[in-house]
């Protein structure tokens, strides 16, 4: 079986843009606070949604519905009425977390393929076959903890299928179970689809050094002139003790192309591509690059290395968890 | 309401473990919950003397429970994690690996670390078997009192976050371990110098977080003390206290004052404010902007 190149798509634009590059299956979300990439100017209405689907459809790929953020009590039936939208608009599968939204979506739309996202953090056997036992889930989205190793062991345990994040930002907390965001500005993923929203950055110039501060917190600070990085909390500097400097997470993103040969040994179902908030045109070379890398896996030959490297983030890149000496 | 103690998230030497649970068996709190929340790598430690704690806290009238791992990844927290339903003690769920073992039917009880933000998982959570629901300490009270209400058709107790730093983010990777230069695997147990978790602050030196190695908590401590009254008519069954190393004795004398009606928030908050490590409070989750905001009071 090839693996499943599974690409995000923040707008319309991208989403055809991933299809015509050769996406499997893309992912995406309405334009309100039901999914984790929640962001002005981001995602889908209602008829562009179902227009996303049928052109994705037209050319043989498929279209997953990201509802992946926490229902706020007393406010569920938005997230009803998005479970309901996506399945009218034709998506292949929606991709959830909330246990509650589970037990609705398998109860009332039985017919709609679930996935369980990565903010659902089931992180083994026992919880993912639990998931699969209680609400029908189809497939689970891994979370970023977990080693190739431990991954092929969950295979071996499970017949739901599995896709694991290869490519993008890196969420160093198990996603899902983090409210630093909220902690520091008052809005998080869980809640509102957003982490260390730009609405709460402020960049100020001091004593020849540029400060990024996140709700007022400064947790970057460069030499003026310097390009300054955005300030996402996890990757902040801080100080402990003596100590200062990238004590959670150095700014670096994930890059797990190299690891993809161990991946498919591992029983991986699906590569997942970070980044719904990114351009068309990066979307456009990301989905490319790691299209021709199945297929030359599939054929037997090597997957070129280093081919993404000047699309991350500063350079930087890890392999995070799937090698075990990250933690 | 009464008064929960939540697990220790520390790494204490397992002679100061027993001796804060020695005491508290003293302390006028009708429920513990104990057990290892964070670390699997702590247990060891102290795992034979566990039983002896539950059985005195047992025998000085307390409710106990056992907690679950907050999140279960290695073949032997798997391990443990199952034998946890099978020892007899109520659970608490922190991480939903625990349910899948409890069999259908059975009581547990649910706490903070399980994402519970909504009437739909309340309702399935209590039909599993579900009798008490500590609730996330990101929630605004707005939600709490939704959730307050819609537990009671169900029959669930609701417990909200009273006090101690709050749990913000759990990981694959050890933060004390990063800074010490080490890897998980090979931590050499660089947390136990920290028995309140290692202060982090931002670069203008604001103390914002406080690692204890896998988990993220903040500075501040999170304290619903001004929030008391609106809680009571709301329905909440309980408050949580979660465990410091130094003063928790009174910190639990001042909670007990502050429900029975011997203190207001004002002075609650000034005697809790003196026995914190870093000596901040936040009650922002539940009536500011943010998490780390505090009212001193004001109204909501």
């Amino acid at each position: 079986m090839v693996m499943e190149i599974v690409c995000p798509a923040g707008t319309p634009a991208a989403l055809r843009t991933a299809v015509q590059a050769g996406a499997h299956t893309i992912y995406c979300g309405f334009a309100d606070e039901t999914n984790a990439r929640n962001f002005p100017g981001l995602n889908f209405s209602r008829e562009e949604m179902a227009e996303g689907v049928a052109f994705a459809h037209a050319h043989g790929a498929k279209v997953l519905v990201a509802i992946n953020t926490f229902p706020r009590a007393g406010a569920e039936t938005l997230w009803h009425a998005a479970v309901a939208d996506a399945e009218a608009a034709g998506a292949d599968a929606v991709i959830l977390a909330d246990l509650g939204l589970l037990a609705h979506a398998a109860r009332h739309h039985p017919g709609l393929r679930r996935h369980l996202s990565v903010q659902a953090a089931a992180a083994n056997a026992d919880a993912i076959n639990f998931y699969g036992r209680e609400f029908g889930v189809r497939r689970v989205v891994l979370p970023r903890v977990l080693s190739v190793s431990e991954i092929a062991a969950i295979n071996a345990e499970t017949g739901v299928e599995t896709e694991v994040f290869v490519f993008g930002g890196l969420c160093v907390m198990a996603e899902g179970r983090c409210s630093l965001s909220s902690w520091a500005t008052g809005e998080s993923p869980n809640m509102n689809g957003v982490c260390s929203p730009a609405s709460h950055v402020k960049y100020r110039e001091e004593g020849g050094a540029l400060s990024s501060t996140l709700g007022g917190f400064t947790i970057n600070r460069v030499a003026a002139g310097k390009p300054a990085p955005y300030p996402t909390l996890c990757k902040g500097v801080f100080r402990a003790g003596t100590a200062e400097g990238h004590l959670f997470e150095d700014p670096v993103s994930l890059d797990a192309a190299a690891l993809m040969p161990a991946l498919r040994d591992a029983g991986v179902t699906a590569l997942k591509i970070e980044g719904r908030q990114r351009s068309r045109a990066y979307v456009g070379q990301v989905v490319r690059a790691f299209r021709a890398a199945v297929d030359a896996l599939e054929a037997g030959r090597e997957v070129p290395s280093g081919l993404l490297t000047r699309l991350t983030e500063g350079g930087a890149t890890t392999t995070g968890a799937y090698k075990k000496t990250w933690r | 309401m009464e008064l929960t103690v939540g697990p220790n998230p520390f790494f204490w030497s397992a002679d100061d473990w027993q001796s804060f649970y020695d005491r508290l068996a003293e302390a006028p709190v009708a429920r513990v919950v104990l057990g290892e929340l964070v670390c699997s790598k702590r247990l060891p430690f102290y795992a034979a003397r566990l039983p002896a704690a539950v059985e005195r806290l047992t025998a000085a009238g307390k409710t106990v429970a056992l907690t679950s791992l907050a999140l279960v990844t290695l073949p032997r927290e798997r391990k443990a994690t199952a034998e946890l339903a099978e020892a007899g003690a109520e659970v608490e769920v922190n991480d939903l690996t625990a349910l899948s073992h409890l069999p259908e039917g059975a009581g547990f009880t649910v706490g903070p670390l399980v994402n519970v933000y909504n009437e739909g998982t309340l309702a399935w959570l209590a039909a599993r078997g579900a009798t008490r629901i500590c609730l996330p300490p990101e929630l605004p009270l707005a939600s709490v009192e939704t959730l307050a209400r819609a537990a009671a058709g169900h029959g669930v107790a609701i417990e909200v976050w009273g006090h101690g730093r709050a749990p913000l983010a759990i990981s694959g990777r050890c933060y004390h371990a990063r800074l010490h230069g080490r890897a998980k695997d090979n931590c050499l147990f660089a947390c136990e110098d920290d028995p309140d978790g290692l202060e982090v602050r931002t670069l203008d030196d604001t103390a914002f977080l406080a690692m204890n190695g896998v988990q993220t908590l903040s500075a501040a401590t999170l304290s619903a003390v001004h929030q008391v009254e609106a809680l009571k008519a709301a329905g909440v069954a309980s408050l949580r206290l979660s465990p410091q190393s130094q003063g928790f004795d009174e910190v639990c004398r001042i909670w007990h004052a502050r429900l029975a009606g011997g203190m207001d928030g004002e002075a609650a908050a000034g005697a809790l404010e003196a026995l914190v490590p870093g000596g901040r409070l936040a009650d922002g989750f539940l009536t500011g902007a943010r998490g780390t905001d505090w009212s001193a009071g004001a109204p909501a």
